[in-house]
């Protein structure tokens, strides 16, 4: 299964977890387990609609899914996704 | 005609000379350069320090802020004996004294839209080391519309970011970050915290490209977006990629103009806590003891997280984390009046909109938080 890391900013609503290993074989399904497991996260990932904030990135490997295939992008065994938030701290 | 190193120079430069790739030549490059540094906080003081020793010619600080007491933690540019004077004035000082062969102009100034371009205008290229959103955002389209390299770097507990955003020749920091998050949704230093050390991590790596910038060595981090995870001590490169559609460098840019960046981010341009929800739901601390002493039946919901009550904790409140806030609504009863604190007031308030939205009416947000309450009421409490 995939991993999905979560940045600090958004651990307080995913009980605290850094990483977690969670079914999914596109990053759309892995991201409908997260919020199932933590609804609190549903407002830091998707806007009104069900399209990704702006201002959050989501990466496989070093590619940003973007280039890839968006939400459709293909998951398989031992993929890491990063969630890259955006963070103002200096 | 790069300018000529004295002997005293070429004696303090011997580390960088003796480097094949620095030289003479590299040291005359540095001597001739010019940075301006935005912030002279966590990042801004490794910066400074590190362009300063390594001998950049003039560096550029800007900053509006005093040393403050909670500064000392990580801003290793200032000290105690200068606690209350202006951080600019701190920070050039100390340089001065690391090598007063260099150029330190001040800006004792909030850097915004009326004063970017004359500020930015004597200087090569500019290091983002600020607090705050609506600052990033100006620093940003002041160096698409200016041409200046931005090295940009950014830090939360214990994550960093560091990138050099280039428009000129890869992606900006909108083409990475379109929008600003919502006011509320990523907390700042201030509340969140920040590991002392994170920023000296991240701001020599701001500080190692900027001097590959001006050598011309190596390969900048263009293109590329530097995360750092201090917990398991983890670097990684993700690419980077310029946004056709961005606002300010893509095919059409909407941007053309500096804007009011306050608005656009819907939040100040600044890390202070302003622990206020508005004068109709506030409650300060010492009317709060008045109405406890009164007997009044007051709910107290502390809404910090669970080890911020070893610092300090009020009396037969009830901790329910922002984090779960929105899912342990239920808990509470909107018949009760109900007072919300948490350090500073900023949660509180945050705490507030979601009960206010809910259609709770009887609920107010402690002003100033707990440190309120330590300061104004009982000052057997630490401020935090």
């Amino acid at each position: 299964m995939p991993t999905i890391k979560i940045p600090a900013p958004l651990r307080p609503y995913a009980d605290g977890q850094r990483a977690l290993i969670l079914p999914g074989r596109n990053v759309a399904e892995i991201l409908e387990e997260i919020v199932t497991l933590y609804p609190e996260l549903k407002k830091h990932l998707y806007g009104d609609d069900t399209q990704l904030r702006p201002f959050v990135n989501l990466f496989l490997g070093d590619e940003n899914i973007k280039e890839l295939q968006g939400l459709d992008t293909p998951l398989t065994e031992g993929d890491i996704i990063l969630i890259i938030p955006s963070i103002a701290g200096g | 005609m790069l300018p000529e190193l004295s002997h005293e120079e070429i004696h303090r430069y011997s580390r960088h000379l003796l480097i094949p790739d620095v030289g003479l030549k590299g040291q005359q490059k540095l001597k001739a350069a010019s940075v301006l540094v935005i912030g002279t906080g966590g990042l801004g003081s490794p910066v400074a320090l590190y362009l300063a020793a390594a001998g950049v010619g003039r560096i550029g600080l800007v900053d509006y802020d005093v040393v403050d007491y909670t500064n000392l933690q990580r801003q290793i540019i200032h000290g105690q004996s200068r606690l209350g004077d202006l951080k600019v004035e701190s920070a050039r000082d100390r340089m001065l004294d690391l090598n007063p062969e260099i150029q330190v102009d001040v800006y004792n100034e909030f850097l915004n839209s009326e004063n970017a371009f004359e500020i930015a205008e004597p200087y090569d290229l500019i290091v983002d080391g600020t607090d705050n959103f609506p600052t990033r955002y100006l620093v940003n389209d002041l160096c698409v519309l200016t041409g200046k390299p931005n090295v940009y770097g950014s830090i939360f507990r214990f994550d960093g970011q560091a990138s050099v955003f280039y428009a000129k020749e890869g992606p900006c920091y909108r083409c990475l970050f379109p929008e600003p998050p919502p006011h509320g949704l990523v907390p700042s230093c201030a509340e969140g915290g920040v590991l002392g050390v994170l920023p000296g991590t991240i701001g020599s790596i701001q500080a190692t490209e900027a001097l590959k910038l001006i050598l011309g060595i190596g390969e900048p981090l263009i293109g590329k977006l530097l995360l750092y995870d201090a917990l398991d001590l983890s670097f990684q490169t993700v690419k980077l990629h310029k946004n056709p559609d961005c606002k300010i460098c893509g095919e059409n840019p909407e941007v053309t103009a500096l804007i009011d960046y306050e608005a656009f981010c819907g939040v100040p341009s600044h890390d202070h806590e302003e622990g206020s929800a508005g004068e109709e739901w506030d409650i300060t601390a010492t009317e709060l003891e008045a109405r406890l002493k009164e007997g009044d039946d007051l709910l107290l919901v502390d809404v910090r997280e669970p080890h911020e009550l070893e610092i300090s904790n009020l009396k037969g409140s009830e901790l329910i984390p922002l984090g779960q806030f929105a899912s342990r609504l239920s808990e509470l009863d909107s018949s009760q009046d109900i007072v919300l604190f948490c350090k500073a007031g900023t949660r509180s308030t945050r705490a507030l909109e979601i009960m206010a939205s809910a259609g709770f009416k009887k609920v107010k947000n402690l002003k100033g938080g707990i440190n309120a309450w330590a300061m104004e009421v009982d000052p057997s409490l630490p401020i935090y």
